[in-house]
């Protein structure tokens, strides 16, 4: 096959595109520019669009002896990612952008320029696996569950996953993959993972939502409504948060007090204790399937966050969206993230939570 | 298709052989020419000698001839130190990176603009021309179009200025007819790498009695202009590889001009718009395909076996849409559109007719992208 593997200047995507290199494939290497303004060397893990990035990609390329080339979708990923990124918080919710990248450009944008170029898949270094049948493709979690990341895959529906490549399914373990890349020569063998949101290399999001939306003081209120303190702009707290809250009028119970809910209107932030956060139902909307729309109602796994567990569930489709009803409460789920649902090890679909009840 | 066609050569034309085996000999020669005793001699002689055939190759004396680490170099000198003190320098608005940034390094640049074809505007630019310009720059083959300006009527316009006149003559070098003494410039520049000698080196033709400011200090070699210690193979490289180019210019440059106007015509036919104009050199071909990234034509391109070239900057190796075509009055989408084939002494028909038989489909696959 003709496969143009996303290099992200990592060690990840290195070793999944050398795999292929090894399996026979005529494989391309692609890195994306996605940020208007990149930084120079990106300092640990933080950021992941510097130029030194993009170097180190190059620098697996030639290793591997295959043509690379920078694509440059910046514009694509300020508006699409970046743009939504900062109008989900304005909204009062809690977006992941990662997922949305893979939805909106490495399995979109990226994905379509490749095919039209003639190339036949997009492969990149996420830890899933993917089963091929003769009719499609089943997207399952990765052999080694802490390096899963199947959560942030849960976005992409039949066709693009069609069009997908996941070399590194079977992977063990993290330190195996290192001494792979040593084995090949990949001089990105030792670089330290990235973890941060890659568009905010200093890791403030507040800030980074400060300088975007500005800051707009407000009341944090308790649930019977009373005025406990006042921030700055509620984009800079999200649902199930603790810390760095500086409530003026202690709890009657003394008790530690989370936040609750942001109202995006009204400007307030409603703080309260651990077990206002307890929530059952989950609304789900704007739904994405693996393999197709499921009908009725099922059991499964539901995953809210990118390392969070696997809770086990009775799920139902509605009109526009899913019903999720957990077997066991689960606390601090926060309205824009994304619940993946999965049977057994195979992801099913995902869905954007929409609201949530006890 | 198992062979590559390789029609990149303005940004690198391969090495000649003879050049090679030139460089090879002055290698194995020990010592340093700014040397006195007998191994330094025998270095300076090689290096003056290397001089001395390079300047009967362009038409200037062996002392106005400057080596310098490449055509950069020579137009940073150029720009930086060529003009009259404290006065103010005009370039043309398609000039290389290497004298357009000017722009950020002195506070009066004057920027002459050019015309659709991509020659400069004479008429604008006599308007923009007054007795505060002290250096004037305008290249002598655009690297990016291959239109030849009117590199006498800039002299002409500034030493009636009282300028001095500057030429980048990096792409004109071996492609078109180049006489220093005849042109009448004050500062010329030139570089080995783009006519089959080595990367590495190049020289400022300063005329007798130009004053040039060094950019720099040290030993004071290359008439205290350039200071470091001259690359004597380096420079053997270049004399060798212009006596060949000299040798060849009349033939070559006709033989490239037949495959530059079919290259044109099929490209034209494939959906193209040429922006090598003329009057233009032989070696280089610019076209335009609407509708398209030129990174996905590059692409296509290169997996077919064909190496091309966008002709302008990279920023972290993404294309950036050319300043040269937008200056000519392109849209940034057209600007963005835009491939530079350019030829060179290995060149064929065959090559072009690769060129040719790939075109079609890949102009389609890359507007489907686009």
């Amino acid at each position: 096959m003709k496969i143009l593997a996303a290099l992200s200047g990592g060690v990840d995507s290195a070793v999944a595109a050398a795999r292929l290199v090894e399996a026979g494939h005529e494989v391309t290497g692609v890195h994306l520019a996605l940020s208007r303004n990149p930084e120079l060397y990106r300092s640990g893990s933080r950021g992941c669009c510097s130029l030194a990035d993009a170097n180190d990609a190059r620098r697996a390329a030639d290793v591997l002896g295959i043509p690379f080339y920078v694509w440059d979708f910046s514009e694509r990923f300020a508006e699409d990612v970046v743009a939504d990124f900062v109008a989900e918080y304005a909204a009062g919710r809690t977006p992941n952008p990662c997922l949305r990248c893979n939805e909106k450009i490495k399995f979109a944008a990226v994905l379509e320029r490749g095919i039209a170029l003639g190339f036949d898949a997009v492969a990149t270094g996420h830890y899933a696996r993917l089963e091929r049948w003769r009719d499609g493709a089943s997207l399952h979690r990765a052999a080694e569950p802490d390096k899963d990341q199947s959560y942030v895959l849960g976005v992409l529906d039949a066709a693009q996953l069609d069009r997908c490549a996941f070399p590194l399914g079977d992977v063990a373990a993290k330190p195996i993959l290192r001494k792979e890349a040593a084995e090949r020569g990949l001089l990105v063998a030792d670089k330290p993972d990235s973890h941060d949101i890659c568009f905010i290399p200093t890791g403030d999001t507040a800030g980074f939502l400060n300088d975007r939306l500005g800051t707009r003081s407000g009341d944090v209120v308790d649930a019977e409504g009373e005025v406990v303190g006042a921030h700055a702009g509620h984009h800079q707290f999200t649902v199930g948060q603790r810390h760095g809250l500086h409530l003026s009028v202690p709890a009657s119970d003394g008790r530690p007090r989370y936040v609750l809910g942001i109202d995006p209107v009204a400007n307030t932030v409603r703080v309260g204790p651990k077990e206002a956060l307890r929530v059952r139902s989950i609304t789900g909307i704007r739904p994405t399937w693996t393999q197709g729309a499921q009908t009725g109602s099922w059991r499964g796994l539901v995953q809210v966050r990118a390392h969070g567990e696997a809770m086990p569930a009775t799920i139902t489709a509605a009109a526009d969206g899913i019903e999720i009803e957990l077997d066991q409460p689960a606390f601090g789920i926060a309205p824009g993230q994304a619940a993946v649902h999965y049977d057994g090890d195979r992801v099913v679909g995902s869905a954007t939570i929409a609201a949530t009840a006890a | 298709m198992t062979t590559r066609s390789y029609l990149d050569h303005a940004a690198s034309s391969p090495l000649r052989p003879q050049a090679l085996v030139a460089m090879g000999t002055a290698l194995e020669t020990a010592g340093n020419p700014s040397s006195l005793h007998a191994s330094g001699r025998g270095a300076r002689q090689l290096l003056e000698e290397a001089r001395e055939s390079l300047a009967a190759c362009l038409g200037a004396k062996p002392a106005e001839v400057v080596f310098t680490s490449g055509g950069t170099e020579a137009n940073n000198l150029a720009l930086l130190g060529g003009g009259r003190p404290g006065t103010a320098v005009a370039i043309s608005a398609v000039e290389h990176p290497s004298v357009d940034g000017v722009r950020g390094r002195r506070e009066d640049v004057r920027v002459l603009p050019v015309t659709a074809s991509g020659h400069l505007d004479v008429t604008a630019a006599r308007a923009l021309l007054d007795d505060r310009v002290g250096l004037v720059s305008v290249q002598w083959v655009n690297n990016e179009t291959g239109a030849v300006q009117p590199v006498g009527e800039v002299v002409r316009l500034g030493h009636g200025i009282g300028a001095r006149v500057h030429s980048d003559a990096v792409q004109a070098l071996g492609h078109v007819e180049v006489d220093f003494e005849a042109s009448g410039l004050d500062l010329m520049t030139v570089s080995a790498h783009k006519l089959g000698g080595p990367v590495g080196i190049g020289a400022l033709v300063v005329r007798r009695g130009v004053e040039v400011v060094p950019s720099g200090f040290g030993g004071g070699q290359e008439a205290r202009l350039r200071s470091g210690t001259v690359p004597v193979a380096l420079a053997v490289g270049f004399a060798a590889a212009a006596r060949l180019a000299m040798a060849e210019l009349a033939a070559e440059s006709a033989r490239l001009a037949v495959l530059r106007d079919r290259l044109i015509a099929g490209a034209v036919a494939a959906g193209g718009v040429a922006n090598t104009l003329t009057p233009c050199g032989p070696a280089i071909v610019n076209v335009t395909f609407p509708g398209v990234r030129a990174d996905d034509l590059l692409l296509l391109l290169d997996a077919a076996g064909i190496d091309a070239s966008t002709g302008s900057a990279c920023t972290a190796g993404v294309h950036q849409p050319s300043e040269v075509l937008l200056a000519m009055g392109r849209t940034l989408a057209d600007a963005g559109a835009s491939l530079r084939f350019s030829f060179g002494p290995g060149t064929t028909e065959a090559d072009v007719d690769h060129v040719l038989a790939v075109l079609p489909d890949a102009v389609t696959r890359a507007r489907a992208a686009a």
